[in-house]
């Protein structure tokens, strides 16, 4: 099997337990997108979600590629984290789950983004409870910088 | 600790030496009498470090006019601070005399008849007078270039802007960041590092394959028993706002929290000082300065605007020292236990006919310039009136370019790029030197198109948002695109869609059609394989043919909002 670097990273990000992308089993159902807020509930199992402190994460303000964009998602102690691009025709990105022994609760990956758009993480705390993030990423067409 | 009130009082206090002078309308000779040397370089000797800012010259090496802008408006919380306040309301806010040098030197006012009164500002010769003298005052300087050194001139793009790195050798320049410079190419500016004295530092300046820093991001200066930490901070959007296809291995972006790491390191290595030598813009350098933590002082680039006193920020402070040559800051401050106490500062004019050239700098630009001193020299045409471009909307060279874009080219509408650089012309004759200064890059391929009426409407919305976001971390430091042919007005407190309406083809006096294609001209595209002639080739052959040129004041765009 060949680990290329970008797997080593997260690996070593002690994201290893799992990655899942679900975009393509979510085209495969041929139903109907959902909406980002089903999307959390889902994830929450209609849990309380908290705004702000606990979970970090850390995009660029305007992508440089709108087809590949940079992000890492942080939370201590958090054993899942939800990354969702509400703006993209299938907003859910990835859910990484870290296991008891994750050396750090960090990740880091790229992503496509359609347009200019609020990408949001909710994370799943050590005490079970919930907080989300957003950072707005403009994909802009370009400018003229003096 | 000293307080915030004494603080401002030391910058006021030298900040104030020019303003008070007053001479008014004077003739030339008299007004140049009244400006000494003594008086532009006094300065009260202050604490035990100083530092020398110089920015943005865009490699004009030779003093120049450079008219500061009438138009510069601030969005949300920067809506009528500085740098969005010129003209009257800035003299008004320093003390400063209209028609006096600084009026000159820092606002528009009466421009053309100043500029014949006081002279050409700046010219490598003349700053490193000012360097010379600064250094013998205070042995242990730190002179930091805030970069968009290399790029900007005739002589840089034929020297692929070797000419700058020898210059700002010569100056003793001992760290650098960057924006245009890497315009040149990955290749290119990889070359020029090796012939630099020094080093090019840039904390934001990523590899885009893995994400990892590719730049040196600080260097710990030690000097007079002080340890100082310098962090370069380059121009966070070159990958945007400049062709990414040419150094496609970067990546930048603001990325505050790189940035505070950095300073985080360098105080853990227990600097007595932290400088941020950036090339981010002053909005954006006043909004970094509140959120990261650890910076005692930022050198602020990249959006030229002379600022005759430091803005603070907390227990920041930030200090901007304008472009195209035409000034230098001296920086003095009392650093004791890992402190900042106090500073004083001031924003040094390059008055050229004032300040003696350093015969050593000015035989290294004769030399540079020798080669291409005939085709720099040659008289193209004639204006009419003053040409300037700095602004947040066309200024008269920008309409003078759309013009020979629309006539050279065949076109309905010129899109020609807001860059805030290129000198400013006198009426009378127009050098080709003078062309090159507001053309001058190395992607300057005068394209034809053809574009809908809503793309174009797209267009001005992405970059009208580039300048207007609320959130100065959203904006690129560039002004408005020009433009030719074309009317419209604009609303920049409005959100992005909403800010530009009535749109008008001028030439049919007809509203834009979103559906129908017209014909565009434009220049400096970011795209790769990008055709046409060399923009300064267009305008060249247009003056030419004009003999004399006339420019008509631009009623064609209305701002509105508040």
């Amino acid at each position: 099997m060949k680990i290329d670097r970008r797997e080593v990273l997260v690996v070593g990000a002690g994201a290893a337990a799992l990655a899942s992308l679900p975009l393509t089993a979510m085209a495969q159902d041929g139903a109907a997108e959902k909406t980002a807020d089903e999307l959390i509930a889902e994830f929450t199992g209609g849990a309380e979600v908290a705004e702000g402190d606990g979970v970090t994460l850390t995009a660029p303000e305007i992508a440089e590629n709108g087809n590949t964009v940079p992000i890492s998602v942080e939370a201590e102690g958090a054993s899942e984290i939800l990354v969702l691009a509400p703006g993209n025709p299938t907003p859910p990105v990835a859910t990484f789950k870290f296991g008891e022994l994750a050396g750090a609760h960090m990740a880091s990956t790229r992503i496509r983004l359609a347009e200019t758009q609020d990408v949001v993480a909710v994370a799943k705390l050590a005490d079970g409870s919930f907080v989300r993030t957003s950072s707005n990423v403009k994909v802009t067409i370009g400018g003229c910088g003096g | 600790m000293i307080s915030r009130r004494e603080m401002l009082q030391l910058g006021l206090a030298s900040s104030a030496a020019l303003a008070g002078l007053g001479f008014g309308n004077l003739p030339r000779a008299f007004a140049q009498q009244a400006l000494t040397q003594d008086q532009l370089l006094q300065f009260d000797d202050f604490g035990n470090l100083t530092l020398i800012h110089i920015t943005d010259s865009h490699a004009h090496l030779k003093p120049v006019f450079f008219r500061e802008p009438d138009t510069n408006i601030g969005v949300g919380e920067a809506k009528g601070r500085v740098p969005h306040v010129v003209g009257e309301a800035f003299q008004k806010m320093y003390g400063i005399q209209p028609g006096s040098p600084d009026a000159y030197a820092m606002t528009w006012p009466d421009f053309a008849d100043l500029a014949r009164t006081y002279g050409r500002m700046g010219g490598f010769d003349r700053i490193a007078t000012v360097v010379k003298a600064i250094r013998a005052a205070r042995p242990n300087s730190l002179l930091l270039d805030g970069g968009d050194t290399w790029h900007g001139s005739y002589t840089s793009l034929q020297t692929r802007g070797e000419d700058m790195v020898r210059v700002m050798n010569l100056l003793g320049s001992q760290a650098m960041t960057a924006h245009w410079e890497f315009t040149f190419g990955t290749e290119r500016v990889q070359e020029l590092i090796e012939m630099m004295d020094q080093p090019l530092l840039g904390a934001n300046i990523f590899d885009v394959e893995w994400d990892e820093p590719a730049f040196e991001p600080s260097k710990i200066f030690e000097t007079n028993g002080l340890r100082v930490g310098v962090v370069g901070q380059a121009f966070p959007y070159l990958p945007i706002a400049n062709p990414s296809w040419m150094f496609p291995e970067y990546s930048f972006g603001i990325r505050e929290e790189r940035m505070q790491q950095v300073v985080d390191d360098l105080r853990a290595e227990g600097v007595d000082l932290v400088v941020c030598l950036s090339h981010n813009g002053f909005d954006v350098d006043h909004k970094m300065a509140g959120r990261v933590k650890g910076i005692d002082v930022i050198l602020s680039g990249h959006t030229h605007d002379a600022v005759p006193e430091p803005v603070l920020v907390g227990e920041t402070i930030i200090i901007a020292s304008g472009s195209h040559g035409k000034f230098v800051s001296r920086v003095d401050l009392d650093v004791q236990g890992g402190k900042m106490m106090g500073f004083r500062h001031k924003l040094i004019p390059i008055f050229s006919d004032v300040i003696e050239p350093d015969a050593e700098m000015a035989g290294l630009i004769d030399e540079i310039r020798a080669p291409y001193e005939a085709d720099l020299a040659e008289v193209i045409g004639k204006s009419e009136g003053l040409l300037y471009r700095r602004g947040n909307f066309n200024g008269s060279w920008d309409d003078l370019i759309c013009d020979a874009m629309l006539s050279e080219r065949d076109a309905e509408i010129a899109l020609s790029p807001g860059v805030r650089w290129g000198a400013s012309v006198l009426p009378g004759d127009i050098t080709r030197e003078d062309i090159h200064s507001v053309t001058s890059m190395t992607y300057g391929e005068c394209y034809r198109t053809e574009m809908s009426g809503e793309m174009l409407k797209t267009v001005m919305e992405d970059v009208a948002d580039n300048i207007f976001n609320e959130d100065p971390y959203y904006q690129q430091g560039g002004d408005m695109v020009r433009v030719g042919g074309l009317g419209y007005t604009i609303d920049p407190y409005a959100e992005i869609g909403n800010r530009i309406s009535n749109m008008m083809l001028l030439k049919e006096n007809a509203p834009i059609d979103p559906a129908r294609n017209y014909v565009i001209a434009g220049w400096a595209s970011v795209n790769e394989g990008t055709e046409g002639p060399q923009i300064w080739d267009v305008v060249e052959d247009y003056i030419r043919k004009q003999g004399t040129v006339a420019t008509a004041p631009n009623n064609s765009i209305t701002v509105t909002g508040d």
